[in-house]
């Protein structure tokens, strides 16, 4: 593998625990890798650990077990190398408006990661020409101003202006358009989209809503309860889903219609207590219609935990199906 | 070589040319809040008087000795402005030295409550569980030990004097600065941009510097502010409990020694009056500068 094809981040069984005996397993084995220059989307429910784990990726959160690499480099807690690692990784919240300090101006935000890097340059330029890149022009208009005195949409503006100012490699942007207008989530999104094409950067954008994935990811990660179960192309996860989960999203989402509608049953999942064998099957559909045993894996999805297979190239699931 | 420095340069002169912005901001504001405005001029001009005193008034006028051939209980007008008490002294020379030891012990008070208490209170909130829990501690002691007892152990034990009762105020009003400041310390540490300053790679020091100080400072300032009154009012109680310092005028002691001669009863009026309206006014103008203040530091509450 060349230099050139080597994943830009990679997980091996990453695990992320919380709570009294660690007994919340926000985070329960991933395995991950992002590519250079792509953009992948991680959907799931909420509440099944996608925060977390982009968290753990520029090491807000301490990893239990596993490893994480970002450019070859191992994400550890020493902090000379955290520190690396937070130029090369930048991450924009889900609320843009509880992310920036109230007490400082735009200029000062944005300003900000310049200063904590040394980034060398003229500071006013480098700041006027990251908002003007963020689509906010003319920079003038916005370096003085407070964040209470912007849109919701202009605060993101900043923080994706703030992030891309120091150049990462990788971008990880937790539902960056949830809490924005459903009219300018487009153009965000376009902005994110065309900082991969223009500059290579990495996206890794979370959300719970597969319309967004569509939209801008070249490729799709599904996580169900703490656990990637689906990973692949964005065409091939979204036209052929392979886990009977990414299945049952899809069939809720406005413009797949196509697929018969699937309201899954039982309890919402609780990360202090994941389910034995398969983490999904007591919700499943395909062992709750009597599928699985038909086909007699019943017993596999409730006492084997199933790890992700290949189903065509590049895009594997984990089903025992 | 020199590009550098003279970017570095430049940098600081922007820094500062912002900073100068944000102050003039801060003062426009200022001048439009007739009240703060009002508050801050009573303020500047008790200050004035204060640091003027010795050209102001004849300090001869304090002393009983000095004052022997006085007319007693003189009313104001003639040859003394404010009258002159039970033992023939300037009433007015009382009144203008007194603002100087009320305010002093009102601001060296507040200044070391408000330093203790802010240092306590960010080592604690920043801290982790163990110094936290330690500090809080000490913090329970000093909050449970009794104000007046302690006052009176002081003064019999070290003398009556201006800074023991400087220290007397600090010792058992430090711990709610500290509990105040833990507590915002507490909050704006959980706060999205704390998270997102560490993201981008800051430092412990810089967060604090950064993020934490400046969120908390209105507070402490607000604090200091409704600190000071506190502070002269304590000051002055002590003093008409006998406490205060015996070589010193203050509106305290002017107001005990009053009452000890009976004026109230003498319906002299211009023997208490000027120290009670003195605190009253000083405590007021505090108080309404003070919530200007947490006012214009606060972005937020800033209208458009
Ligand atoms: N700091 C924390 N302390 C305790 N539990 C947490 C913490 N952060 C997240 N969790 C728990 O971990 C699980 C995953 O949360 P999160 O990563 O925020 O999910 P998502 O982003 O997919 O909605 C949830 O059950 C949540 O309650
Ligand atoms: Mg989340």
């Amino acid at each position: 593998m060349s230099e050139h094809d080597a994943p830009i981040v990679s997980l091996r069984d990453v695990h992320v625990r919380f709570g009294r005996g660690a007994s919340v397993r926000a985070v329960d084995g991933v395995d991950l890798e992002v590519r250079r220059g792509e953009v992948l989307a991680l959907v799931g429910e909420s509440g099944c650990g996608k925060t977390t784990l982009i968290r753990s990726i520029i090491g807000l959160e301490p990893v239990a077990s596993g490893s994480i690499e970002v450019d070859g480099h191992a994400v550890t807690r020493d902090a000379r190398s955290l520190r690396r690692l937070r130029r090369r990784v930048q991450m924009i919240f889900q609320d843009p408006t509880g992310a920036l300090d109230p007490r400082h101006t735009i200029h000062e935000a944005v300003a900000e990661g310049l200063r904590i890097h040394r980034v060398p340059g003229d500071e006013a330029a480098l700041v006027a020409d990251a908002l003007a890149r963020a689509g906010l022009r003319p920079p003038e208009r916005y370096v003085r101003r407070f964040p209470h005195e912007l849109s919701g949409g202009q605060r993101q503006r900043v923080l994706i202006a703030a992030a891309m100012a120091l150049d990462p490699a990788v971008l990880l942007a937790d539902e960056p358009v949830a809490s924005l207008d459903a009219s300018i989530r487009g153009e965000v999104l376009a902005l994110m989209r065309s900082f991969v094409d223009d500059h290579g950067v990495s996206i890794v954008a979370v959300t719970h809503d597969l319309g967004l994935a569509w939209n801008i990811a070249d490729r799709v990660a599904v996580m169900y309860l703490g656990r990637i179960v689906e990973v692949g192309p964005t065409e091939e996860v979204l036209a052929a889903p392979q886990h009977p989960y990414t299945r049952a999203l899809l069939s809720v989402v406005p413009e797949t219609r196509r697929l018969e509608q699937q309201i899954l049953h039982g309890e919402t999942p609780d990360p202090s207590r994941i389910p034995a064998g398969c983490r999904f099957h007591p919700r499943c559909p395909v062992v709750a219609s009597g599928e699985a045993a038909r086909l007699g894996i019943e017993a596999r999805c409730r006492g084997e935990d199933p790890t992700l297979t290949e189903r065509a190239p590049g895009h594997t699931a984990a089903c025992h199906l | 070589m020199s590009g550098v420095v003279r970017a570095e340069v430049s940098r600081r002169a922007l820094a500062r040319a912002r900073r100068r912005v944000a102050w003039g901001d801060a003062l426009g504001r200022l001048r439009r809040d007739r009240l703060a405005l009002a508050g801050l001029a009573v303020l500047v001009l008790v200050a004035l008087m204060a640091l003027f005193a010795p050209w102001l008034v004849d300090d001869a006028g304090l002393d009983a000795v000095d004052s022997l051939d006085n007319p007693t209980w003189a009313r104001p007008g003639g040859d003394f402005l404010l009258g002159t008490d039970h033992l023939g002294r300037s009433v007015a020379a009382q009144f203008v030295y007194g603002a100087r030891v009320s305010l002093f012990v009102g601001l060296a008070a507040t200044v070391l409550t408000v330093a203790i208490g802010t240092i306590v209170g960010i080592f604690a909130g920043f801290s982790g569980r163990w110094v936290d829990a330690t500090l809080m501690r000490l913090t329970d002691w000093f909050l449970v030990i009794p104000f007046l007892p302690l006052a009176i152990v002081l003064a019999s034990v070290l003398g009556r004097g201006i800074w023991n009762i400087v220290f007397v105020i600090s010792v058992t009003s430090w711990p709610a600065t500290a509990r105040l400041v833990r507590a915002q310390v507490l909050t704006v540490k959980e706060r999205l941009y704390v998270d997102r300053a560490r993201a981008l790679g800051a430092s412990r020091a810089h967060v604090v510097r950064r993020h934490v100080l400046p969120n908390v400072t209105p507070l402490i300032l607000a604090s200091a502010t409704l600190a000071v009154p506190i502070s002269i009012l304590t000051e002055t109680t002590l003093a008409f409990l006998g406490l205060g310092d015996p070589t010193q005028p203050s509106w305290g002691k002017t107001l005990e020694e009053a009452f000890q001669a009976g004026a109230i009863g003498r319906n002299a009026w211009w023997y208490y009056l000027p120290a009670g309206l003195g605190i009253v006014t000083v405590v007021l103008a505090f108080t309404v500068f003070g919530r200007a203040l947490e006012e214009i530091l606060d972005p937020r509450l800033r209208e458009r």
